[in-house]
């Protein structure tokens, strides 16, 4: 599993060490909009491996873009992902409860995001069959649902904004009706 | 593991502040029960949640019912196995309900109970032959296959036959046509019971029928499922060209159903044009609007079986509404088989003391709170009972419906506790009174720590054969290994 998640942090390292001369990096002219207190030292801590392994790999430890995550109850929390991270991943770093019961490993669809603006999920990358027969199984999927262990952190998608979507009322107010096993 | 410390230093400092906390018991440690359990450990600090299983292992259906080809599905034991070493929570496996301990004393136990003991048994058809040699239910097949100490004895026959005829085309019955069909160097590599894998070397099976009452726009399964079955090696898929022709009834169901869409979308392109199958395939039939009639009894043995009547069916019904319903037409066809698996659901079993919804197989419920009386006028709350999963809601969706599912039982619990009915003013023995009534019992109960004795044992195993883990499939393998 591990070893997977690597090999996939890897080609999207290299993916991003490619295309990265040709982009101005949007972050710097954004005021930076500070993480949680508690959250960020413990990001410190726990840094992973696989971002260990980034910054070691060159210059591109320093770019990170802004993402916002609305939970819930619409409540919004602001991070910054650095280029190359998946947005389960940062979304688990930043303490934030998205679920991901297959670890990343496109074996399930519960950390189904939306993404909140057609113009940014056009700038992704297509879903892939296997992305799209788990997003078949997800609850309150939309046009511009996505799994959040598929979307990498790119330059071009700063100031992103994903919706968690709300559980319960799907499953118990809007009529739901379970899905074949 | 960031989680787990913190969730660990406030049970602490919690515990220290209250001397009795509010004590639930979660029956089953499938999905549903880990869920329900990781939800209300978050939700509310002062309680302590023990899982009981009947099994000395964890998981359920993860364990026992996710195909051994899914090792992704199975990573959320990474999840659970977090809950279980919550301080708050405890596992004590082979413990069962309605045996080692009746569903009273249970509740005497505890503050309150959560049911989510799944569906261990099967519906059937109710057709003549059901009981010939050679007729399984899928639950039995895949229980073999994935080592459940109940079913390690089953040995179906895949050695006297050529053929085998799964009844339903749900993802259970993709999974069992890809475990008869797949090359069995790609099984040796997975986790599957030892006992299954040198069965299944051995057998003669190269056909095998997946049968449906309907037609492609109403096959249960899913695309990942499909897809991966349409892809096994050296496999000639077949399908009839005319049951792909879809009417306005049809177009109507795929276009309120992305999955129902997806998946005709990859039957209609399962069988290339023009294609002719290589002499020695093994062979995948889907066959469409057929129902079963009767099992038929062999010529040559009695007692077994020999094949499988279809009655043709037609859909009738184009109601945007209602579900387009297959209905026989009076034209018989046989199948020969030796093998014919019955892959039409499953359903969960009653016991004492509990209200059960015989027609459903479920426990009649509202929301999770388990009722005593679903006739609308009558119906009483059983304060303190509560249900999850395929117990509360029948035997259908993925492991991730089981969050929604917990997400809404929980909602119940906390109400209850928000409005005094669950409270720790009427302190409960909890677990050491239910330890004390098992030890009386001379039940061995089987702690996590044994659990991880088994988790450990069985990778080691695992190791020597190149597999990600060799199950424990008997009772008493697993019994000792838990009391070393």
């Amino acid at each position: 599993m591990f070893i997977s998640r690597f090999y996939r942090q890897g080609a999207h390292t290299i993916k991003s060490l490619i295309k990265a001369p040709a982009f101005i990096p949007k972050t710097s002219h954004i005021p930076v909009v500070h993480n949680r207190h508690l959250p960020a030292l413990r990001h410190e801590s726990f840094c992973s491996g696989a971002a260990k392994q980034d910054s070691e790999e060159g210059n591109q430890e320093n770019q990170k873009i802004n993402v916002t995550f609305v939970d819930k109850d619409g409540e919004e929390t602001h991070i910054k992902v650095p280029v190359g991270m998946s947005m389960l991943e940062a979304a688990h770093e930043n303490d934030i409860e998205l679920e991901g019961a297959c670890e990343g490993s496109l074996a399930c669809s519960t950390c189904h995001v939306i993404v909140m603006d057609m113009a940014q999920y056009n700038k992704l990358p297509d879903p892939t069959d296997e992305e799209n027969d788990m997003l078949d199984l997800a609850f309150g999927l939309t046009e511009t649902s996505r799994l959040g262990c598929q979307i990498i952190a790119e330059p071009e998608l700063d100031g992103l904004h994903l919706a968690i979507p709300s559980a319960t009322r799907n499953f118990a107010v809007d009529g739901f009706k379970p899905k074949p096993h | 593991m960031v989680n787990f410390g913190k969730i660990k230093l406030i049970s602490r400092s919690f515990t220290t502040l209250s001397s009795a906390p509010l004590r639930i018991c979660v029956v089953g440690s499938g999905p549903a029960g880990f869920y329900t359990a990781e939800k209300i450990l978050k939700a509310h600090e002062g309680v302590e949640v023990d899982i009981i299983d009947r099994l000395p292992t964890p998981f359920g259906l993860v364990r026992s019912g996710v195909a051994p080809d899914h090792p992704e599905t199975k990573i959320v034991t990474n999840q659970f196995s977090r809950v279980a070493q919550n301080d708050r929570c405890s596992f004590f496996g082979n413990v069962y309900l309605g045996s080692s301990i009746s569903l009273p004393e249970l509740r005497e136990m505890y503050n309150a109970v959560v049911l989510a003991y799944g569906s261990e048994s099967d519906r059937s058809l109710g057709i003549p032959g059901e009981e010939l040699a050679g007729v399984h239910a899928a639950r039995e097949f895949v229980w073999w296959y994935n080592g459940h100490p109940d079913c390690r004895n089953l040995s179906p026959d895949l050695k006297n036959t050529d053929t085998a005829v799964i009844l339903g085309q749900g993802n259970v019955a993709l999974d069992i046509a890809r475990i008869l069909l797949r090359p069995t160097e790609e099984l040796a590599k997975t986790d599957i019971a030892s006992h299954a894998l040198a069965a299944l070397e051995e057998s003669s099976i190269r056909k095998v029928y997946l049968v449906g009452r309907r037609g492609p726009v109403q096959a249960a399964c899913t695309a990942k499922e499909l897809r991966e079955v349409l892809g096994i090696k050296n496999l000639a898929v077949h399908i009839q060209q005319a049951d792909l022709v879809t009417k306005p009834a049809d177009e109507i169901e795929m276009k309120n159903n992305r999955i129902r869409r997806r998946v005709y979308e990859l039957l209609s392109k399962a069988v290339p044009p023009g294609h002719t199958p290589v002499l020695g395939q093994r062979e995948l039939h889907f066959v469409f609007f057929r129902k079963p009639d009767k099992f038929l009894e062999s010529d040559d043995r009695s007692g077994h079986l020999g094949g499988v009547r279809l009655e043709k069916t037609v859909l009738k019904g184009d109601d945007e509404l209602v579900n387009q319903v297959a209905v026989g037409t009076g034209v018989y066809e046989d199948i020969s088989c030796g093998l014919a698996l019955k892959s039409i659901g499953y359903k969960s079993v009653a016991i004492d003391d509990l209200p059960f919804d015989n027609y459903k197989g479920i426990v009649p419920n509202v929301g999770g709170r388990v009722v005593t009386d679903s006739l609308q006028d009558h119906m009483q709350i059983e304060t303190g009972l509560y249900v999850c999963g395929w117990l509360k809601r029948g035997p259908t969706g993925i492991i991730a419906t089981n969050l929604y599912c917990a997400e809404e039982t929980l909602a119940c619990i906390s109400d209850d506790i928000n409005k005094g009915l669950l409270t720790s003013n009427s302190p409960k023995p909890g677990r050491e009174g239910l330890l004390q009534l098992l030890d009386s019992r001379n039940t061995k109960v089987v702690s996590l720590d044994a659990w991880k004795k088994i988790d450990t044992e069985e990778i080691r195993l695992g190791h020597i054969k190149n597999k990600p883990r060799e199950k424990l499939t008997t009772w008493e393998d697993l019994l000792k290994v838990a009391s070393e």
